[in-house]
């Protein structure tokens, strides 16, 4: 049985799923549950400074999108951090951890950027027996507005700093959690990472609105007439958050910093793509809030099943395996050659595929042969876009189907050279690089 | 089982009322929103989609689906209504599983079509519910139209003509409007009074003017239509029903399965609807297929329906044949009537011979099956009864014992289209009369208004 115990900077976790800082971490009550569920750890949700806790909006916090199943895909919320007492919540992670102790717990903090306030919250937490901090520098709606969350998060300088005083003023571990709300994810992890953080994790949510009520102009969700942007995630962010997770896992400057990898991961398999892209572990929050906290049950057979039928005895032989992988376009080989090819056993003769191609492609796919429908590749027009194979109803109807070298490529009339080349060295391109002699 | 069930004879009230209202209670219910957002999520919005091409209307099948999964129920009602103004009948009553449903890629892919019917039961209920008319007449153009028969045909042609400005005047022999969609449908097909919730949604659009109670031949003649009118329409129907050629058929208890089936349309008291204890039913189409489950619905407690072929040669399709044994209908094949066995001048039996090909005939072997029976229905086909045609003008062609039309509906008499069953070559289903209407209206426009300039 493939070996999934976890350790993220120094922390322990009988799994690399954790509970990631949200509502479902908010207090004892759900964390209890969650660990008897079989979370690996959770992200408490973000304390604040002592003092009158933050007030939330007393009516919609959420916002989705769904399938036409009323699956859940996005979610949106306005929710702030936790509005509950500093005391209260330091007091139930102390008893959590005491309850738990081969579980991950770690204090998510937001305060006030000024050195002050995160040397006052600091030893309060350490105190808690929590094994590590995690610095919100995400959460773009509400605590933004007040200069924290996303506002600092969108400055590389003031993340360096915090982290720099975070460093000084704890032993426990610092994981800096990122805002997607920026250019370039790579900038604001460099800084974290010229602080001395000991990981980040990412993403935090998107900026977004979620819909309009087209009776009342409103955008959603609505209250007292007016909306907010509020943070998005769910299964409709996990593309971008994989992106901007192996920006920073290939980035030389931040190579080799560990990573916590968020956003959208709803099963084992999202979970060991985040991984293989270069996250050390993953924390999951829609999920949850959509089926409860049973997922992770499936997560961890799922995660093993699939390791053992893989041969990975254990987590460090997945973490990263994907990441050399990722290149910039420029280096993709252009020599390569795919065509789309249909299987007529499978196809069920929809013709998605002809449209798409016909109407917005590259006219490469028939819709009748012989008097007959039919719908088949025309390799002389395919450009192996791919295009069909996404749009096809039918899984593993239409597959790339590389071209050997030597083999003659209809479209150029050239046969597919055996070199490797790439955009770099290309004749067409004005900037190409003479190879050396 | 009631006792009910058990009375000697033909007799009503066999059931409960609760069982006489569940038993013909609606066959497929409504889908509700959200099921109609799930089921239109299925479409694949096909290329050059199949399904559309088996509508005999052609209806935009995923035009009219999109429009639902994306929240615009009357937008859909209105693709539907395009092709075809009948489109909530035919929700109902097409049979799907032989036209749109069986070509769906979704059947082919996995066996469970797209439920195309149900899909358009929603949207063109969402529009009739709330009355909305999509269409408006165009400025009179001074022409009349006579429409014999208000059946599917005689409905879209009217309609299609009425939007075209002309003044239509259709004749009915009934006492209402509907034809086989008021008369001749299976009671759970079409319940709540729809046919006439739908001759009166088709004609809201205006310059229709249904006359009940004239008949072809009795109270008016075709030469008088084609003397009064600028053109005529003949969407008569079929008029005569096949006999069974088996000895003693006039016996007490022998009954036409149409009658039984309009009868029971009409009933406003179903359980004093009488039915027998034991029903046998001759034919092996859709009709045989109403009488047999409707009776069982009755509350007959045997219901056997004879046929002579093969189940392969069935014209009732499968899904039919299904929901009849569904119903405790039994399909007895390769059996032909011989002889109504009667005591008293009323059915007390009926004596069958088996059948078999002979080559390409077939052909009685001898064996002989009697089966107890208290009523006898006649499903055996229905013909077309030229004479009401004969007056004072030369005859009209005939082909095949119907009217005989060329491609845009015209017979061989100048001003007189034709459509529906009482035509040659089609195969009577609504939704084909309906196209027949459709096209023989917009033949007539063209006609009327030399290539539809007015």
């Amino acid at each position: 049985m493939a070996d999934i115990r976890n350790t993220f900077v120094g922390i322990k976790s009988p799994n690399p799923f954790w509970l990631a800082s949200a509502p479902p971490t908010d207090k004892a009550y759900n964390v209890e549950r969650a660990f008897k569920a079989g979370w690996g750890g959770v992200v408490w949700k973000t304390l604040g400074e002592e003092g009158p806790p933050v007030v939330n909006v007393n009516g919609p916090r959420y916002g989705a999108i769904w399938g036409a199943d009323r699956r859940l895909l996005g979610l949106n919320n306005i929710e702030l951090i936790t509005d509950r007492d500093l005391q209260t919540n330091l007091r139930e992670m102390k008893q959590v951890k005491m309850n738990w102790p081969d579980r991950a717990l770690i204090a998510s903090i937001m305060v006030p950027c000024v050195e002050e306030s995160w040397k006052a919250i600091l030893p309060l937490v350490e105190e808690t027996g929590a094994d590590g901090i995690e610095l919100n520098f995400g959460c773009p709606h509400g605590m933004s507005e007040r200069g924290m969350g996303s506002a600092v998060g969108q400055v590389p300088e003031y993340i360096e700093m915090v982290v720099r005083w975070c460093k000084q003023y704890t032993r426990m571990p610092v994981i800096t959690k990122l805002t997607p709300n920026i250019t370039d994810i790579r900038k604001p992890a460099r800084a974290a990472h010229a602080g001395g953080t000991d990981a980040v994790s990412l993403i935090n949510t998107i900026n977004s609105i979620t819909g309009v009520d087209l009776d009342s102009f409103a955008p959603q969700p609505t209250i007292d007439g007016k909306g907010s942007h509020g943070g998005y995630c769910g299964p409709a962010v996990k593309p971008i958050a994989m992106n901007m997770v192996a920006e920073i896992a290939r980035d030389p400057e931040t190579h080799g910093l560990p990573i916590s990898g968020i956003g959208g991961i709803t099963t084992w398999r999202d979970a060991a793509e985040f991984m293989a892209l270069g996250a050390g572990n993953v924390q999951v929050c829609t999920a949850a809030m959509t089926y409860g906290f049973k997922i992770v049950q499936e997560m961890i057979a799922g995660l093993e099943n699939w390791m053992d039928e893989k041969g990975h005895a254990s987590l460090s032989d997945i973490i990263g395996r994907a990441t050399p992988n990722v290149t910039d376009w420029q280096y993709l080989n252009l020599n390569y050659v795919a065509k789309a090819r249909i299987d007529q056993d499978a196809c069920i003769k929809c013709g998605r595929c002809h449209i798409a191609c016909e109407d917005t492609s590259h006219q490469a796919i028939t819709s009748m042969v012989d008097g007959v429908r039919h719908f088949e590749v025309i390799e002389a027009e395919c450009v192996g876009c791919n295009l069909c194979v996404n749009v096809c109803p039918v899984e593993g109807c239409i597959t790339m189907e590389p071209l050997p070298a030597g083999a003659m490529d209809q479209r150029t009339g050239k046969p597919v050279s055996p070199i490797y080349a790439n955009w770099t060295t290309h004749p067409n391109n004005p900037m190409a690089k003479v190879a050396a002699e | 089982m009631a006792i009910g069930h058990f009375i000697e004879g033909i007799a009503g009230g066999r059931l409960s009322a609760e069982e006489y209202a569940d038993n013909f209670s609606d066959l497929h219910p409504p889908l509700d929103h959200h099921e109609a957002l799930v089921e239109s999520d299925r479409c694949y919005f096909c290329y050059d989609a199949p399904c559309m091409n088996a509508c005999p209307t052609s209806i935009d099948i995923p035009l009219f689906i999109r429009q639902i999964a994306t929240g615009n129920p009357l937008g859909s009602a209105k693709t539907i209504f395009d092709q075809n103004i009948l489109g909530g009948m035919c929700a109902r009553v097409c049979p799907t599983e032989t036209l749109c449903e069986e070509v769906c890629v979704r059947e082919v892919a996995e066996g469970k079509p797209v439920q195309i019917g149900r899909l358009q039961r929603y949207a063109t209920d969402v529009a009739m519910s709330e009355g909305k008319q999509f269409y408006k007449r165009a400025e009179p153009t001074g022409k009349t139209v006579a429409v014999v028969g208000a059946g599917p045909a005689g409905l879209a042609a009217a309609h299609r003509l009425a939007r075209h400005g002309h003044d239509v005047t259709i004749l009915e022999a009934r006492p209402k409007a509907g034809g086989l969609n008021e008369y001749g449908i299976a009671a759970y097909k079409s319940v709540d009074d729809f046919a006439q919730a739908e001759v009166d949604y088709v004609t809201a659009i205006g310059g229709i003017d249904i006359q009940n109670g004239k008949a072809l031949g009795r109270d008016f003649q075709l030469a008088d239509l084609m003397r009064n009118y600028d053109a005529v329409f003949l969407g008569l129907g079929l008029g005569g029903v096949n006999a069974l050629r088996a000895e003693g058929e006039d016996a007490d208890g022998v009954t036409n399965a149409v009658e039984f089936i309009a009868e029971l349309r009409q009933a406003s008291d179903l359980s004093g609807l009488p039915v027998g204890r034991r029903v046998v039913v001759i034919g092996g189409g859709m009709t045989a297929i109403d009488a047999a489950v409707q009776s069982k619905l009755l509350g007959a407690e045997e219901v056997t329906i004879c046929y002579r072929r093969g189940q392969e040669h069935m014209n009732a399709s499968g899904f039919e044949q299904d929901l009849a044994a569904a119903n405790g209908v039994t399909i007895r094949h390769w059996l032909q009537p011989r002889r109504v066995i009667a005591e008293n001048g009323k059915v007390s039996a009926i004596e069958l011979e088996y059948t078999a090909m002979d080559g390409d005939k077939l052909a009685g072997t001898g064996e002989r099956l009697t089966l107890a029976a208290d009523q006898v229905f006649k499903a055996i086909g229905q013909s077309f009864v030229p004479a009401h045609l004969d007056g004072s003008v030369a005859s009209i062609e005939l082909e095949g014992g119907r009217i005989k039309v060329d491609a845009e509906g015209r017979t061989s008499l100048a001003k007189v289209w034709a459509g529906g069953d009482c035509i040659f070559g089609g195969d009577d289903l609504t939704v084909s009369a309906v196209a027949q209407g459709r096209d023989a209206a917009e033949s007539i426009h063209r006609a009327l208004t030399s290539n539809g300039r007015a």
